[in-house]
């Protein structure tokens, strides 16, 4: 089973300058494992996408399944696991504390918790900051007990809206690398939103090419780098074309000639 | 000490003593007459001679402004708590919580000192929690409707139920809310309480003693009293403070 | 990035930005208000209905108020009184107009006092925003000056009244009210114009520096403007506590004339005419709402500078 199905999607907001219409005709299948991308320029709908599979908003038209359920069922039975741009750490709790939340909220027993807890913070290589408050990490840390968090129910689909945005390009690489160990353990479904065309080949298998005003799909450019991804991979020639092709679909024209920009 | 801490501390402590230091000399230099203005000395000799009579006088006007406090805050943390929830609560409630804090409450004083008869404390203690009302109020309100919109998406994701969001995010994402309104209102309280004897009623507390002191043309000791209710503001301010510091501290903040 | 869906639910610090909604809506405003007072007015004669009229007693506090009609009269009574003439005296005039001119007489002393204050607030924090020696120095001060009851200091400076002589000014009582309500308002002014001058963030003060602007040339086109949204609700403010101190320091001087003196001598005579008190502090509660939004009038021409309010 694919673990996301939209089917002509659409958005609309309403306001009070009018409606704006956020999404239109989205048509996307995530199957069960895979990582999946979604880049385009600001106002593209990428984020409001994602929120839509999350059930954090709901659509207005079309139909959108997240494992053969509807969106709202999927996150009552909290069949994914989700990040934001922002950590969203809870500032009056520990890092274990903030690791454990989710687990917590559904009902997990002290003992096990604590165990996941461990688990997770030595996965994302901050054992030795359990105890710390969020506001003593930086912010590549907090990132990753957000991430750690998002894992905390092994989730077989992770909803990423820019998790690393924030960051510096140097954590940035690095938090890429440990992304796709994570998830090659993990099995999970990813959908990952981007506006980091280099990100966005290195960690998925497909690249979906999104366009502003209205939000539509405007190409979906295939990834095939293999599954393991090391450091070497961001100076291989394979990786520049696929940067390449993913550039010449956002652009909607071929980049012409070397050194000439044409934006 | 660095060159910062030398300005943060020592720099209003110097400008303090100066200014007790000016005022002496000015008092005793320029003759100035007590009505005016009497000496620190004078205030200060004051003070030691009818020591017992200000403590006897802070602990009833502290007793009111505890009690009123007390009263006041949780009627407002609880209005706080509907005006959230309904929307048509928080229409009646907010502007009137804005109306009252921009009214002269005490005076209210003198016919709640007829409604409930002028020996009793219940009249000050009332003005005191209508004064309290307002800064907690707002505050606690404020409060509980900054939940970051990073947080009430995550916690939706989770499918957390009502109770589990007020009792992870909205509780105690309040608390510090809660503690600047409380400050505030610490110190109204306390002003409240001090400005409402001078209304008449009962003469055990700070505020009467100043006006009685007065009257009697006993001008240090009046001033020994203002002295005394420094202290009290001070000893208001400081416990919430500590509170406020000891809540902080057991969130991480 | 900035994608609609968070774009639509912004982020909430303050200053707040003021919505249009609030600053639209004066008529609900009134309309809100109005139904308040008749809640109240309601909830009065329940109280009167419900209440024994001895009031009632746990242990020895007196936890509810006594009920009688002279202790709590009927809002009709109330209203009715304010129409009657003040004492049956002939040619008294009527309760109304006697306390419109003390209303007046306060609000007239309490804006002086206000103004005063406020200039002085403004000029310190100036001042501080000038030397940061002064700041570090007067800060601790300042703060300090408003967790303490300094208001008790109201019966001492009312001795001043008829006892200052300069040449040929002469100290007169209701300068001393003036000076306690000045005294009141100066304080959150100087809070909010010091917090408004350090408003602007680096990026702003660092253009400036950048283009070599004199320090004058900064306050005027940099930390003035930016501190209106701070200096607004501090100068309301001000004025709701300069008309606190202007009765307290009525009540407490005995300055005939005023509003706080009314509701003392009426108050006096409330045996034997129990609504007039409570007409009278209907008048002052009244009084503090006119100050704050004389205040907020000054606010109407600076709409550009609002785009964000401290409340």
């Amino acid at each position: 089973m694919s673990a996301v199905e939209a089917r002509g999607v659409g958005k609309v907001f309403s306001s009070r300058s009018g409606d704006v219409v956020a999404l239109e005709g989205i048509d996307l299948t995530v199957a069960a494992g895979e990582f999946v991308a979604l880049i385009g320029p600001s106002g593209c709908g990428k984020s409001t996408l994602l929120r839509l599979i999350a059930d954090l908003d709901a659509p207005t038209t079309g139909e959108l399944t997240v494992f053969g359920k509807t969106p709202q069922q999927a996150r009552e039975a909290q069949d994914y696991g989700i990040a934001f741009q922002q950590a969203g750490l809870l500032p009056w709790r520990t890092v274990t504390a903030n690791v454990e939340l989710p687990l917590e909220l559904h009902g997990v027993g002290k003992a096990e918790r604590a165990g996941r807890a461990r688990e997770l913070l030595s996965l994302v290589g901050l054992d030795d900051f359990a105890g710390h408050f969020p506001h003593q990490l930086s912010g590549g840390m907090q990132q990753r007990v957000a991430i750690a968090r998002s894992l905390a129910e092994r989730p077989s689909l992770l909803l990423m809206d820019e998790p690393f945005g924030a960051l510096d390009e140097m954590t940035r690489e690095r938090m890429q690398t440990e992304l796709v160990r994570i998830c090659a353990e993990s099995g999970a479904a990813v959908v990952f939103v981007t506006h980091s065309i280099p990100e966005a080949v290195f960690l998925s298998q497909r690249v979906v090419v999104m366009s502003p005003r209205p939000g539509r799909i405007s190409a979906v450019v295939p990834v095939n780098l293999g599954d393991v991804r090391g450091e070497g991979l961001r100076e291989d020639a394979s990786f520049f074309a696929a940067v390449t092709a993913v550039r010449e679909a956002l652009h909607g024209t071929p980049v012409t000639a070397r050194g000439v920009d044409l934006r | 000490m660095t060159a910062s801490a030398v300005r943060r501390w020592v720099a209003p402590v110097v400008l303090g003593v100066l200014a007790l230091l000016l005022w002496q000399a000015f008092v005793v230099g320029a003759g100035i007459k007590p009505y005016l203005l009497p000496s620190p000395t004078a205030i200060v000799e004051q003070l030691v001679l009818v020591l017992p009579l200000v403590w006897s006088a802070a602990l009833a006007t502290g007793m009111n402004v505890l009690v009123g406090l007390v009263v006041g805050s949780v009627v407002a943390v609880g209005a706080a708590v509907v005006a959230a929830r309904s929307r048509m609560a928080d229409t009646l409630l907010s502007p009137t919580a804005a109306a009252l804090s921009v009214m002269p409450i005490v005076a209210l004083a003198p016919a709640l000192n007829t409604m409930f008869g002028t020996t009793s404390t219940t009249p000050r203690r009332l003005v005191v929690s209508v004064v309290v009302f307002a800064p907690v109020f707002v505050n606690m309100l404020r409060g509980l409707r900054q939940v970051q919109p990073v947080h009430r998406d995550l916690l939706k994701a989770y499918a957390a139920t009502p109770r589990q969001i007020t009792r992870t995010v909205t509780i105690p994402g309040a608390l510090p809310y809660l503690f600047t309104g409380l400050r505030i209102a610490s110190s109204t309280a306390v002003i409240a309480a001090i400005v409402a004897e001078y209304f008449g009623g009962l003469q055990n507390g700070l505020g009467s003693r100043i006006t009685s002191a007065a009257s009697n043309s006993a001008y240090a000791r009046a001033w020994a009293f203002v002295l005394g209710a420094i202290l009290l503001g001070l000893v208001f301010y400081l416990a919430t403070l500590a509170l406020e510091r000891t809540v902080a501290r057991r969130q991480g903040g | 990035m900035t994608d609609l869906a968070t774009t639509l639910a912004p982020e909430r610090t303050a200053p707040v930005p003021v919505r249009p909604r609030e600053r639209s809506t004066v008529g609900r405003r009134i309309l809100v208000g109005v139904l308040a007072v008749l809640l109240l007015a309601a909830l009065w004669e329940l109280v009167k209905v419900v209440v024994p009229d001895g009031g009632g007693h746990l242990g020895e506090a007196s936890v509810l108020p006594r009920t009688d009609d002279l202790a709590m009269p009927h809002v009709w009574d109330i209203v009715d009184r304010v129409l009657q003439p003040e004492t049956s005296a002939t040619g008294s005039p009527t309760v109304l107009s006697a306390m419109l001119s003390a209303c007046w007489f306060t609000l007239r002393v309490a804006l002086a006092g206000w103004l005063v204050g406020s200039i002085g607030g403004l000029l310190l924090a100036a001042l501080m925003q000038r030397w940061q020696l002064a700041e570090s120095a007067l800060v601790p001060w300042v703060v300090l000056s408003q967790t303490v009851p300094l208001i008790a200091l109201a019966p001492l400076v009312v001795g001043w009244g008829g006892r200052i002589h300069v040449g040929t000014f002469e100290w007169q009582r209701w300068m001393s009210v003036a000076l306690i309500a000045s005294y009141l308002a100066f304080f959150p002014v100087t809070i909010g114009a010091l917090r408004g001058f350090q408003s602007p963030p680096a990026a702003q003060v660092e253009l400036f520096r950048a283009q070599a602007a004199s320090w004058n040339r900064t306050m005027l086109s940099l930390r003035l403007p930016a501190s209106v949204p701070y200096l607004l609700p501090a100068l309301r403010l001000g004025a709701a506590t300069a008309v606190v101190g202007a009765i307290v320091a009525e009540v407490s001087t005995g300055t005939k004339g005023g509003i706080g003196r009314l509701i003392i001598s009426y108050a006096q005579s409330a045996s034997g005419d129990p609504a007039k008190p409570w007409a009278a502090i209907a008048a002052a509660a009244l009084l503090g709402l006119v100050a704050a939004g004389l205040v907020s009038l000054l606010g109407l021409g600076l709409g550009r500078y609002r785009y964000a309010e401290v409340r």
